[in-house]
């Protein structure tokens, strides 16, 4: 931020709080809109196997996406949890032959700890979070390898491991409901305990926090454990759905993360943000690029694969302006 | 080499915090390192002490000097440049293009351009990444994460994901030449590094570098065009990570936009760190980045050297940057 153009603090943190609440229904209306887009124009937008699909794919983006939007939230970033989540399938497949409770048990047991290196690195060693991060980017990464031996590791498919990934209930899939609840209860725990209320206050100002006695250096090491550990899930979902650990699997996710937390209106500087605009944003990146996959299939657009970081970079970098933008403008007479 | 750290200012107008930092002598930790490092290995490594242990060591460490220039930069002006390893792609995929299909027919017009268009473009993104951090007000790293992942992406969909292969003497000179015996490489990094430290010690550049980074209101108060300046330090970084892609490739005799660059930002990053640039900005070193990549490169090969995975190579190269960084901090 400029000094010589940054608004006083209190109007500034007033118009975020606008801009935050403005993006959270501008988002909610973009949803819907393309939904409406979708089921005017492709026939099958709305079919049961497109939407448990899109539910399906974006269930890992989103678990990940909730443990970030509580990283953010405190200011501060995690982006180990592309690799984690790969460390964690593979950890999920190797374990897989003893049933799904002790790999899911075990995977996100094993992410978690990952996760709490990372909080006690940045909250004891008072590192910055994207170093501390990046750096554990590489070591989860070589971690996977290292367990895998450099390959791929196909999951046991006898003891129930894939039911996770592949099964479901009234034709729901199971991740799809674990995603909801997941985030049902995130949003609880942001709005209605002291944990959540502590995470609020410490990205809205650490050292008022740490005056006023909260125990800053706790509640940092549990928000980075919970995104690992949401990392970790992510990665036992992978494993569970594609029938494989997958060590070079995960690349990018931490943009499409941070992207969908960011679309939900909660800001980069932390102190404020919504679990359920989270969630809305995860949907619409989502259904953006199963839009793109109908129009692929009609054949007005041929985007390959590689197109889709270009376009979540691109959506990452229109929201953080635009966030920016509206930010400074309503702070300006 | 006690450039940046112990110079005074030239310049009367030049605003570097001052007085705030202890004196100790500045390189004297890397350096002792980097001595450890090459005693254990003539020690304990055989055949370390052979011209061609020299010319490995030092070929590969040539890109991660070359992008650490640039990084040294950056962070001195307390930002950061995650975007350093996509755009080294982006030129590694932009240059074999212009080789292999040469406009006009000509060759020789093509490897000239194929030297020179790929590096502007990288440092035509190191702009836009200026131009965020700037114009925009976006947090560095945030700015330059976008690029980290859709930089990549671009060079993918340049390449649309095809390993380009190529045989080109004329073009891999910048990675397989050896005048006098010494690979291109090697003197392009000590070119830059010479280039850069001078910068860093002797022009009013340099000295506005560091008022940026040591204290940017008073920096913008004094006169200093913090703007320009910033945006010039993302644009030499990404024309430094273009000329480190174009050796990468040639090296390779092949670019494959999933693999070059790949984790190049921790590498330079680290090397900063481990050079004692603070990575809180106003302090820098570029000979102290020469010494950092010289120690990351000097443990790898000591890894490698003892049959050490590459894999646990990343985890433990994880655990340099965070202790060098944490050191740094103690430091202040």
């Amino acid at each position: 931020m400029s000094l010589a153009q940054s608004p006083p603090k209190g109007a500034s943190v007033r118009n975020a709080r606008v801009v935050s609440a403005l993006q959270r229904y501008g988002v909610l209306i973009a949803l819907s809109l393309l939904i409406l887009f979708g089921t005017l124009r492709y026939e099958n937008f709305l079919s049961p196997y497109n939407i448990t699909t899109v539910l399906s794919y974006n269930s890992m983006f989103g678990l990940i996406a909730l443990g970030m939007a509580f990283v953010i939230i405190t200011g501060g970033i995690d982006l180990s949890v592309g690799s984690v989540a790969a460390f964690a399938s593979v950890v999920a497949a190797l374990l897989s032959p003893h049933g799904l409770w002790v790999a899911l048990i075990g995977a996100v047991g094993a992410a978690a700890v990952l996760g709490l290196i990372n909080g006690a690195i940045i909250a004891y060693l008072k590192i910055l979070p994207f170093i501390t991060t990046l750096a554990m980017l590489l070591a989860a990464r070589g971690l996977a390898l290292m367990l895998s031996g450099n390959q791929s590791v196909s999951a046991d498919y006898d003891h129930g491991f894939t039911t996770l990934g592949q099964g479901s209930v009234f034709g729901v899939p199971y991740i799809a409901i674990l995603l909801f609840v997941a985030f049902a209860l995130g949003a609880v725990i942001l709005r209605y305990t002291r944990f959540g209320r502590r995470v609020l206050a410490i990205g809205g100002n650490e050292e008022a926090s740490r005056l006023m006695g909260l125990p800053v250096e706790r509640t940092l090491l549990s928000v980075y454990t919970l995104s690992g550990a949401l990392a970790g899930l992510a990665g036992v979902i992978l494993a569970s759905q594609f029938g494989a650990g997958q060590p070079t699997e995960g690349l990018g996710w931490e943009l499409t993360a941070i992207a969908a937390v960011v679309v939900g209106g909660t800001l980069l500087t932390g102190g404020m943000g919504s679990i359920g605009s989270t969630l809305v944003g995860v949907l619409l990146l989502g259904v953006i690029f199963n839009v793109l996959n109908f129009e692929n299939g009609r054949g007005t657009i041929s985007l390959t694969v590689y197109w889709q970081s270009v376009i979540r970079g691109a959506f990452l970098l229109l929201v953080v302006i635009l966030q920016n933008r509206l930010t400074r403008a309503r702070a300006e007479p | 080499m006690s450039e940046g750290t112990t110079t005074p200012p030239l310049r009367p107008p030049a605003p570097a915090k001052q007085g705030s930092h202890r004196r100790s002598i500045p390189l004297l930790g890397p350096l002792l390192a980097l001595l450890a490092l090459l005693l254990f290995n003539i020690f304990f490594t055989p055949n370390f002490l052979t011209a061609q242990t020299l010319n490995v060591n030092l070929t590969q460490v040539a890109t991660i000097v070359i992008v650490g220039v640039g990084m040294t930069l950056v962070i001195a002006t307390a930002g950061i440049d995650l975007s350093v390893g996509a755009l080294m792609a982006i030129a590694g995929a932009l240059a074999p293009m212009l080789f292999l299909n040469p406009p006009l027919g000509s060759p020789a017009l093509g490897v000239a351009l194929a030297f020179v268009l790929p590096v502007l473009a990288a440092g035509a993104f190191g702009m836009f990444n200026g131009l965020l951090v700037t114009r925009f007000q976006i947090q560095p790293f945030i700015a330059t994460l976008v690029l980290f992942i859709a930089g990549r992406g671009i060079a993918q969909v340049l390449t649309n994901g095809q390993l380009q292969t190529f045989s080109n003497t004329s073009f891999q000179v910048i990675g397989l030449g050896r005048p006098f015996g010494i690979p291109v490489q090697v003197i392009l990094m000590l070119v830059v590094v010479a280039l850069f430290a001078w910068v860093m010690a002797r022009t009013v550049f340099g000295r506005q570098i560091l008022a940026v980074g040591g204290n940017e209101r008073a920096a913008r108060l004094s006169g200093v065009p913090v703007n320009r300046v910033k945006l010039a330090v993302y644009g030499i970084s990404g024309l430094l990570s273009g000329i480190a892609g174009l050796i990468v490739i040639s090296i390779n005799s092949s670019s494959d936009a999933n693999q070059v660059g790949l984790n190049m930002e921790l590498d330079a990053i680290a090397a900063v760190a481990v050079g004692g640039t603070a990575l809180t900005g106003g302090r820098a070193t570029i000979v102290g980045t020469l010494l950092g990549a010289l120690i990351i490169q000097l443990i790898r090969y000591s890894l490698l050297a003892r049959g050490v995975p590459d894999a646990a190579a990343l985890v433990v190269k994880a655990g340099i940057i965070l202790l060098a960084v944490y050191v740094q901090r103690q430091r202040r």
